[in-house]
């Protein structure tokens, strides 16, 4: 006699452990195996793009702090960027260093948020994401010595920064940039070569490097996926021509190549922080005037290489002092676009790994 | 006095008159189980503290350590929080069943104290069939799994209890299997008699049977890396989604005792039970070496991420049940080589040269298995950068 | 070999039980538990005539219960709850209350007398913050041409009511002056610290002693 099954449908989501917020998933269960999937989200939606409407530039600033509140630097980052071109603004030299200095931190903090979450989705008992936190504990102190917060840091403004690092904040990084390695060497230990972590995550939610360009998925997933883009190296903002790093690539796109490049950008941030911290010229970190600044009519769009992927932000001016439209492209929501075609037909705990190897970010997604 | 079933019986019979014998025998059965039980929820809500200090000491943050010196009547509270929570359960749950479960779940575990030396003469009873007694109430927690998953009509549970049922259906073969080697070269299965004949530990004896049963234990309480019944991150709590107030804090209880119950047996069958050196009581020994054994269990919760259900499903039968059945084949053919014919104990240098052949054994039995399960496809591959999308050609 | 990575992965997991440098938290905030030696060295004794003076701490500090009140440092910079405002320096211009993103200052002016002298400041009425919604980005301290408003360096102001969290003028001019010296180099120059600092007077505080009309007329030109 045949058994009679039938397909049951799961709300994952919008309260659930490991979806990063809230993102809900309907998904349809055969027994164990995923067969349909589709995302619901806008549960975090904040209207970041309306409310920028209403603000002036530079308190523009604070709302993408709230942005991809693990990558708040970068946030700033792109959002100068793409006023400082819209408005035709000269940063100081110093403040492009230390611009640099304090995004490739937030990528290595970024990244070891997502090394700890992804590796609590795999199921170790919270232990790796203490690990991990342990480390980042120690960049957040160093953004407390440069801006005063930790997490919403708002530190970048148009034309600069809101003001120098302060005399103990250099001693700090060295400490910093000298111990890095080593918590990176002793993650790799413990997570790279543990065959239970590889059995998980080897050929499980693999993202072909043409379906992902097709997808225009950015990030460490499209370089998992053996494409060799980013944006510091094909179109480099600030300083970063003028710095040697490597830009590692995955094998096979599946989830334990997003994981490794990411773990090995880390070590490439470290040695882009130092090359810095050699090379950072005296002078001011402010254009004067900025603050207050009204750019002339017309739009632009500026994107930097979030450690989600490309984030971007385009502007358009009409000669106020607030844009008419702020329009962001937020990494972590074009990169859930391929979600349904890399989870069905794999299991349940595929999915929550799949999902959690994108790295998404609700606030981004949301927006 | 010792306090021991026997002990007793003869006071309460002693003041009884005659042909009472029955009831005698009741007030003492459950007089000593009253002891046993209650002094087994303290032992549970202590280890409770140990496991979660040990955990997060691992995880290098402090663990409980607010109420009471070092935290140690955070159980309590505990306790006492969860008792006075509202007992919530969903309108179409199944309420006998769901009452049921944490029940069903909870008395094996007592059971099987029940037979545990804990030292030469303490124990409650001393069943000749001891190990398949073991067996058989261990097996029994599948069905408390299955009603709280089954009872509370969730989604979630249900996929649990699911996974709980294969899983620990297929776990207890090489289990049984495990234990199966060390009583045949017991001789006996009573508990005791293991214990008797261990002049050595037999985890140095036969460690491929330890290693077969330390996994499978896990996996029959469902701990790291076989935690998949509760998968946190996945299923949210698995068959207890839908508990709270008493019943959860039963499930956390059974929860809680599962280590123990499995570090008493590892104890008793591997670790050579409460024998050692005469400096300290075979009780205290007993404890030491079961605090080691759950540490074990704890550093490998505090290290290692979960399997995939398939994963667990196939090392059941493709990687432990092979080992188990490699153990029982080894320790057969050298008993029949080592003591042939004879009733008389194996001595320890012949279970020295045992041991030998065994770990050598075992050694090779693990790396052909662990060669031939490794699957190629975890070996690193060399990252090929794409044609698609080449900045460097772009950048030019 | 096939599973050895996960046993290399139990020697990282002790290496991390096992060594004191790699642990993170090392006392139950705010409690440090401290030991006999600290307590004689605090109390500034030997330790053995410590043990014999006080026998009752000696054995609760041994047994791992005595401690002491370990506050984390924060970083001068550290942009905390309350603000420090000085009335003094403050002319109602209410720049801070335009730049805040939030628009969660208040102030109302009115002039101070009624035949106010050419370039006399306004009387401040109101000059409520809702700290309850501020999100301490300080761009109301960046915009303060005068240096009157500063972000303050507490933390842990939880209250049980929302609206205690509104701090009044009132408040504004009791607190204590400990300004956080995020943006205020005047203050980072004389390396002060406010957590370990004392209060700051209105005269120290700005860039110069108080805001000179040519000052600002040439720094208003300028825009
Ligand atoms: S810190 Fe920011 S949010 Fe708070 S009052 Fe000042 S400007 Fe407004
Ligand atoms: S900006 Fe400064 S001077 Fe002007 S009202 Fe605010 S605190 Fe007073």
């Amino acid at each position: 006699m045949p058994i009679r099954t039938e397909p049951v449908t799961i709300n994952l989501g919008p309260q659930h452990p490991s979806t990063h917020g809230v993102f809900r998933l309907r998904v349809t269960f055969d027994g164990e195996e995923v067969i349909d999937l589709e995302p619901v989200f806008g549960y975090l939606h904040r209207g970041t793009e309306k409310l920028a409407e209403e603000r002036t530039y530079t308190q523009i600033v604070t709302l993408t702090d709230r942005l991809d509140y693990e990558s708040a630097m970068s946030n700033n980052l792109g959002y100068v960027t793409a006023l400082e071109k819209l408005g035709g603004i000269e940063v100081p030299e110093r403040a492009m260093y230390l611009r640099v200095i304090s995004v490739e931190l937030q990528r290595i903090a970024s990244h070891l948020v997502f090394t700890g979450f992804f590796l609590q989705e795999l199921g170790t008992f919270v232990t790796m994401l203490m690990y991990c936190f342990r480390e980042r504990e120690r960049i957040l102190d160093l953004f407390e010595m440069l801006c005063g917060a930790r997490i919403t840091v708002s530190y970048m403004r148009p034309g600069g920064l809101t003001q120098d690092a302060p005399s103990d904040f250099w001693p700090a990084l060295n400490d910093f940039l000298e111990d890095m390695p080593g918590y990176i060497d002793e993650l790799e230990e413990l997570i790279t070569r543990n065959e239970i972590v590889l059995s998980r995550t080897r050929d499980v939610g693999v993202l072909d490097p043409e379906v992902a360009i097709d997808a225009s998925i950015s990030g460490p997933i499209l370089r998992a996926s053996g494409v060799q883009w980013d944006l510091r190296k094909a179109d480099p903002y600030e300083i970063y021509s003028e710095m040697d790093f490597e830009i590692p690539i995955g094998a096979t796109g599946d989830c334990f190549d997003r994981y490794i490049v990411r773990l090995q950008e880390m070590r490439e941030s470290v040695k882009i922080i130092k090359q810095c911290v050699d090379k950072i010229p005296d002078g001011t970190v402010k254009t004067d005037g900025a603050f207050f600044m009204r750019p002339p009519e017309g739009d632009a769009y500026g994107c930097v290489e979030a450690p989600r992927g490309e984030l971007g932000f385009y502007i358009v001016s009409d000669g106020g002092i607030s844009p008419y439209r702020c329009k962001i492209r937020s990494p972590s929501f074009i990169n859930t676009t391929m979600l349904r075609d890399m989870i069905v037909g794999g299991k349940m705990s595929d999915l929550i790994v799949i999902f959690g190897s994108l790295a998404v970010n609700m606030g981004e997604v949301d927006r | 006095m010792e306090l021991g079933f026997r002990n007793i019986h003869a006071f309460v019979s002693g003041i009884l008159p005659d042909g009472l014998e029955w009831i005698a025998f009741s007030i003492s059965g459950i007089f000593l189980a009253l002891v046993v039980i209650n002094a087994l929820v303290g032992v549970a809500a202590l280890y409770t503290w140990f496991e979660r200090r040990v955990l997060g000491r691992f995880q290098s943050r402090l663990g409980p350590n607010r109420w009471g010196p070092f935290g140690l009547l955070q159980p309590l509270a505990d306790i006492i929080k969860l008792i006075t929570k509202e007992d919530i359960s969903p309108n179409s749950a199944d309420r006998i069943v769901s009452t049921l479960a944490p029940i069903a779940l909870l008395v094996p575990a007592f059971l099987v104290f029940a037979i545990i030396p804990f030292g030469t003469n303490s124990f409650l009873g001393d069943l000749n069939v001891g190990v398949l007694f073991i067996m058989g109430v261990t097996g029994m927690n599948t069905f408390g799994i299955f009603m709280g998953g089954w009872g509370s009509r969730n989604k979630y549970a249900m996929l649990g209890a699911m996974r709980g049922v294969a899983m620990l259906v297929s776990y207890e073969v090489p289990m049984a299997l495990a234990l199966a080697g060390a009583v045949l070269l017991a001789g006996s299965l009573s508990l005791s008699g293991i214990v008797a004949s261990q002049t050595l530990p037999f985890l140095i004896v036969q460690p491929l049977g330890f290693l077969v049963f330390i996994i499978a234990a896990s996996a029959e309480m469902s701990r790291a890396p076989f935690d998949m019944i509760e998968a946190e991150s996945e299923l949210t709590g698995g068959y207890h989604t839908e508990f709270s107030g008493i019943k959860f804090a039963i499930f956390q209880l059974a929860e809680f005792m599962a280590p123990l119950v499995t570090a008493a047996i590892l104890t008793v069958v591997f670790l050579g039970g409460s024998r050692g050196p005469d400096l300290i009581p075979g009780q205290v020994w007993f404890i030491l070496k079961a605090l080691a054994a759950t540490f074990l269990l704890l550093w490998i919760r505090a290290t290692w991420p979960r399997l995939r259900v398939d994963q667990i499903m196939g090392f059941a039968w493709k990687g432990l049940f092979p080992l188990a059945l490699l153990n029982i084949f080894l320790i057969a053919a050298e008993i029949q080589f080592f003591q042939s014919g004879g009733i008389e104990p194996i001595g320890v240098s012949t279970l020295l040269i045992m041991s030998g052949i065994n770990w050598l054994v075992t050694g090779i039995a693990i790396y052909i298995l662990a060669n031939v399960l490794g699957q190629p496809s975890l070996q690193p591959k060399k990252p090929v950068p794409s044609p698609l999308a080449n900045m460097y050609a772009e950048a030019e | 070999m096939y599973g050895t990575g996960i046993i290399r992965g139990l020697r990282i997991t002790l290496k991390n039980l096992l060594l004191p440098s790699r642990m993170f938290t090392l006392h139950q905030y705010p409690d440090r538990k401290v030991g006999i030696l600290w307590l004689a060295q605090n109390a500034d004794i030997n330790p053995l005539k410590y043990v014999l003076a006080n026998p009752g701490k000696s054995i609760r500090a041994i047994i791992g219960l005595e401690t002491v009140e370990d506050r984390q440092p924060k970083h001068p910079r550290f942009r905390g709850e309350e603000f420090t405002w000085y009335e003094q320096r403050c002319t109602g211009c209410a720049s801070c209350a335009k730049y805040c993103p939030l628009g969660i200052i208040r102030i109302v002016t009115e002039p101070s007398g009624n035949a106010m002298p050419e370039g006399e400041k306004y009387g401040i009425e109101v000059f409520d913050i809702d700290i309850g919604r501020c999100m301490f980005c300080g761009l109301c301290v960046e915009a303060c041409p005068y240096d009157a408003l500063h972000l303050g360096s507490g933390f842990e102001e939880g209250t049980y009511k929302r609206e205690e969290l509104v701090i009044d003028i009132d408040r504004l001019r009791k607190s204590r002056k400990k300004p956080s010296t995020w943006f205020r180099p005047q203050l980072e120059e004389k390396s002060y610290d406010p957590g370990i600092g004392r209060d700051v007077d209105w005269t120290e505080a700005g860039r110069h002693e108080s805001p000179s009309s040519d000052d600002q007329a040439a720094k208003w030109a300028k825009r």
